[in-house]
C-alpha cells in the first residue's frame, strides 16, 4: 500500500502570499501608519489633554459646523443628485453631454478656484448674492456658505455613482408597473426609487466624506469667524500654524474617529438596504 | 375577450414594423405569433398592450377601440422574457402589487389582496415561496411569478413576450405543457410571441405566422404545416428541399422529367417551385412523382436518420429524414441509388419566396435556410 503524498491545496490563481503581502504593506505605508501617527502623536497630551482640547468651544463649534454643513450638503445633493442622473438617463435634449460633462466640474477644479467662484457669486454684491441680500438671505461667510460649497463638491460623487444603476435599471420594470395599473408617480416610488436606493446611499456616503474634508473652496466663502464659520481643518491649519501640533492632530483625531463612525453607520445602512433588495446574487 | 386588430400601421424612424395588420382573436382563444426576428410580431404583441402606439388602425377589445388607451387603462396580463419582477419585493408583493397600487375606492382590504396572491401562488405552483426574492428562484420560477402577477389583475387579456426564450430546453419543455394546462383551466384568452416553431405549434389553439411586418398565414397547427400558403411559411415551419420545376395547367414537371404530377389545381403556367420535406421524400421502387438520388452520406440524429443525396437528373443535393429502425428505412450505404417519391408537397410559382434564393441554383435551400427553420 502507497502513501498518498499529502499535497497542499493548489488555488488556480497562485501568488496569494506575495500579494496579500504587498498589499498589506502598500495599505500600512499610505494609510494605517500614517494615520497612527496622529494618534501617537495626540497621544503625547494624554487622555485629559485630549478631552481639553476637544472639548473648547471653539473645536466644538467647529465640529459641529463641519459635520453639519456637510450632512446637509450631501442630503441635498442625495435628493437632486438623482433627479439630475434621471434626466441624463432618460431624456434627450440639447447640450446634453455639455451638461453632462459639466457635472464633473467639481471634481476637476482646484478647490480654490471654486471656492473664489462661489464667494464672488454670493457675496452680498455678487450675481445671486445682491438678490439674496434684501430677502435677508446672507449666504457668504455665514454656515449657509459652508452648505453651498459643501453642496457644490459633492454633487458629482453622487450623480456618477446614480447614472449607471439607473442606465441599467431595466425599461421593462416600468412597463410592467404601468401594465399592472401603477401611475407613474407610483412606479417611480414603488419600484425605480427602491431600485437605485443603494446606489443613492453611496453616493450619499462619497459625497459626505468629500464635503468633511473640503478645505479649499469652503475657506473662501465660509469667511471664517470663530464659533460661527470656522470649519474644523481651518481650526487644524491654525493649530499648526501655532506649532501646537499636538493639539492639531488631537483635532485631526476625533475628526477621523468621527468620520469613520459615520462611514460606517452609512455602510451598515447600505447592507441593510440591500439587503432588503435581495441583490445579493 | 374577442380581440380584433384593424390595419395597424406602425414603424420606428424609417423602419415599417407593421405595415396593415388585421387579426381576429376569439374569447378564450391560445395563439401563437410565431415568425422571425424583426417580422414584427413582438411589435404587434406590445401594440395590442399598449406599449407601443400605431400609427394608423384599431385594436378592439370587444367593440371598444383600445388603440389610444395607455396600457394601465387597458388591464392587460404582460410577461416579459427577463420577467421584469421588482427585485426588491418578495414574491408574494410581486404578485400583490397590481392590487395594492389600486385607487383607495377599488383597492381590496390588505387581507383580501394577500389572500389573492397565495391563492396565485398555488396555481402557478409556488406555494412556500411568498418570502423569497426573485434572486433566489430559478429562472422557470421567476417566469411563473411573472405570469401569477400578471394574472392577479385579472386581466382581459394575457400577453406573454417570448415567455420560456430565456430557459433552458428542459424547462422550457416543462413549462409549456404546464402553461397549456394552466390555460385550459383559467381560460385567459392569451397571445404569446415565439421565434420557436415547435413551441408554437405544441402550445397554440392557432399560430400567426409574420414575416416583414405583415401576417403570412393565420390557422390552426394542422393548417400551417399541412398546407403552408406561402413558401415563407413552408420554409419556417421546417427543413425543405426545394425542386425546381415547370407549371402547365394540371401538370407540373419537375425539371429533368418528362412524366407530370397531375395536381387538383391549376397553376398559372410557368416557372414553379416545388417544396417538400425532408421527411416526406420516401425510399420507393418508383411511382409518381418521384426521382432517383445517390446517397451521399448518413448521418443518425437521436432516433432520426439524416441523409444527404444527390438527384440524378439535376445534381442537386436533397436532404431526407428517416425514422430509425422504420421499415422504409434500410441501412442506406453512400453511393447507393435510390427512388425518392414525393410524399407531400407544395407547390409555389417561382420568385414568390424570398429574394435571394436562386432555386434553379442546385444547391440553393439547404444550408441556410434549412438553419433558419430551426432556429428561427
Amino acid at each position: 500500500m502507497s502513501a498518498t503524498p499529502v499535497r497542499r491545496a493548489r488555488s488556480v490563481i497562485p501568488g496569494f502570499g506575495i500579494t496579500l503581502g504587498f498589499t498589506l504593506t502598500y495599505l500600512s505605508l499610505i494609510v494605517l501608519i500614517p494615520l497612527a501617527g496622529i494618534f501617537l502623536k495626540a497621544a503625547g497630551l494624554g487622555f485629559s489633554g485630549i478631552w481639553e482640547v476637544v472639548s473648547s468651544p471653539r473645536v466644538l463649534a467647529s465640529l459641529k459646523l463641519s459635520f453639519g454643513a456637510a450632512l446637509v450638503g450631501a442630503a441635498i445633493n442625495g435628493v437632486f443628485g438623482p433627479l439630475l442622473a434621471w434626466v441624463f438617463v432618460r431624456y434627450r435634449f440639447f447640450g446634453k453631454r455639455f451638461f453632462d460633462a459639466a457635472v464633473d466640474l467639481p471634481f476637476a477644479l482646484p478647490t480654490a478656484v471654486a471656492g473664489i467662484a462661489l464667494t464672488a457669486l454670493y457675496s452680498p454684491n455678487g450675481w445671486i448674492g445682491q438678490f439674496l441680500t434684501p430677502l435677508g438671505i446672507k449666504v457668504a461667510y455665514t454656515p449657509l456658505g459652508v452648505v453651498v460649497a459643501c453642496t457644490f463638491i459633492g454633487l458629482p460623487f453622487v450623480v456618477r455613482t446614480v447614472q449607471p444603476v439607473l442606465e441599467e435599471a431595466e425599461k421593462e420594470l416600468e412597463e410592467a408597473a404601468a401594465s399592472l395599473g401603477a401611475t407613474r408617480w407610483q412606479t417611480i416610488t414603488r419600484v425605480i426609487l427602491p431600485t437605485v436606493l443603494p446606489a443613492i446611499l453611496t453616493g450619499f456616503a462619497l459625497a459626505f466624506a468629500r464635503a468633511v474634508g473640503e478645505y479649499g473652496s469652503v475657506i473662501f466663502i465660509a469667511g471664517n469667524l470663530p464659533m460661527i464659520s470656522e470649519i474644523t481643518p481651518l481650526l487644524i491649519i491654525i493649530k499648526l500654524e501655532e506649532f501646537d501640533y499636538a493639539g492639531a492632530t488631537a483635532v485631526a483625531g476625533t475628526m477621523l474617529v468621527l468620520s469613520f463612525a459615520l462611514l460606517l453607520l452609512i455602510n451598515l445602512l447600505q447592507a441593510w438596504v440591500r439587503r432588503r433588495n435581495a441583490s445579493a446574487r | 375577450m374577442d380581440i380584433h386588430v384593424r390595419g395597424i400601421h406602425k414603424s420606428f424612424g424609417g423602419f415599417k414594423a407593421l405595415s396593415g395588420v388585421d387579426l381576429d382573436i376569439a374569447s378564450g382563444e391560445l395563439i401563437a405569433l410565431l415568425g422571425p426576428s424583426g417580422s414584427g410580431k413582438t411589435t404587434l404583441l406590445r401594440v395590442i398592450a399598449g406599449l407601443e402606439f400605431p400609427e394608423q388602425g384599431q385594436i378592439l377589445f370587444g367593440d371598444e377601440d383600445m388603440a389610444a388607451r395607455p396600457i394601465r387603462e387597458r388591464r392587460v396580463g404582460f410577461v416579459f422574457q427577463h420577467y421584469a419582477l421588482f427585485k426588491h419585493m418578495t414574491v408574494l408583493d410581486n404578485i400583490a402589487f397590481g392590487l395594492r397600487v389600486r385607487e383607495r375606492g377599488e383597492r381590496p382590504p390588505e387581507a383580501t389582496i394577500r389572500a389573492r396572491a397565495r391563492e396565485l401562488l398555488d396555481l402557478v405552483q409556488l406555494s412556500g415561496l411568498e418570502k423569497r426574492y426573485p434572486a433566489q428562484l430559478s429562472g422557470g420560477q421567476r417566469q411563473r411569478v411573472a405570469l401569477a402577477r400578471a394574472l392577479a389583475i385579472d386581466p382581459r387579456l394575457l400577453l406573454l413576450d417570448e415567455p420560456f426564450g430565456a430557459l433552458d430546453a428542459k424547462v422550457r419543455k416543462d413549462l409549456r405543457r404546464w402553461l397549456r394546462s394552466l390555460h385550459e383551466q383559467t381560460g385567459y384568452t392569451t397571445i404569446f410571441v415565439t421565434h420557436d416553431q415547435e413551441e408554437a405549434l405544441e402550445l397554440a389553439d392557432r399560430v400567426v405566422i409574420m414575416n416583414r411586418g405583415q401576417i403570412e398565414q393565420v390557422g390552426s397547427t394542422d393548417e400551417v404545416y399541412e398546407k403552408p400558403a406561402s413558401p415563407f411559411v413552408f420554409d419556417f415551419l421546417g427543413n425543405t428541399n426545394v425542386l425546381p420545376g415547370e407549371a402547365r395547367g394540371r401538370e407540373v414537371f419537375i425539371d429533368g422529367h418528362d412524366t407530370p404530377i397531375v395536381t387538383d389545381t391549376i397553376h398559372p403556367n410557368g416557372a414553379v417551385d416545388i417544396y417538400v420535406r425532408p421527411g416526406d421524400l420516401r425510399l420507393a421502387d418508383g411511382g409518381i412523382p418521384g426521382f432517383y438520388a445517390d446517397v451521399r452520406s448518413t448521418q443518425r440524429t437521436g432516433p432520426i436518420v439524416r441523409c444527404e443525396a444527390q438527384a440524378v437528373h439535376s445534381g442537386q443535393l436533397i436532404e431526407l429524414e428517416f425514422p430509425h429502425l422504420h421499415h422504409d428505412a434500410p441501412r442506406l450505404q453512400p453511393g447507393q441509388r435510390v427512388y425518392l417519391r414525393l410524399n407531400n408537397f407544395s407547390i409555389f410559382p417561382r420568385g414568390q419566396g424570398k429574394p435571394g434564393a436562386k432555386p434553379s441554383d442546385p444547391t440553393v435551400l439547404i444550408g441556410s435556410e434549412r438553419e433558419r427553420g430551426r432556429l428561427g
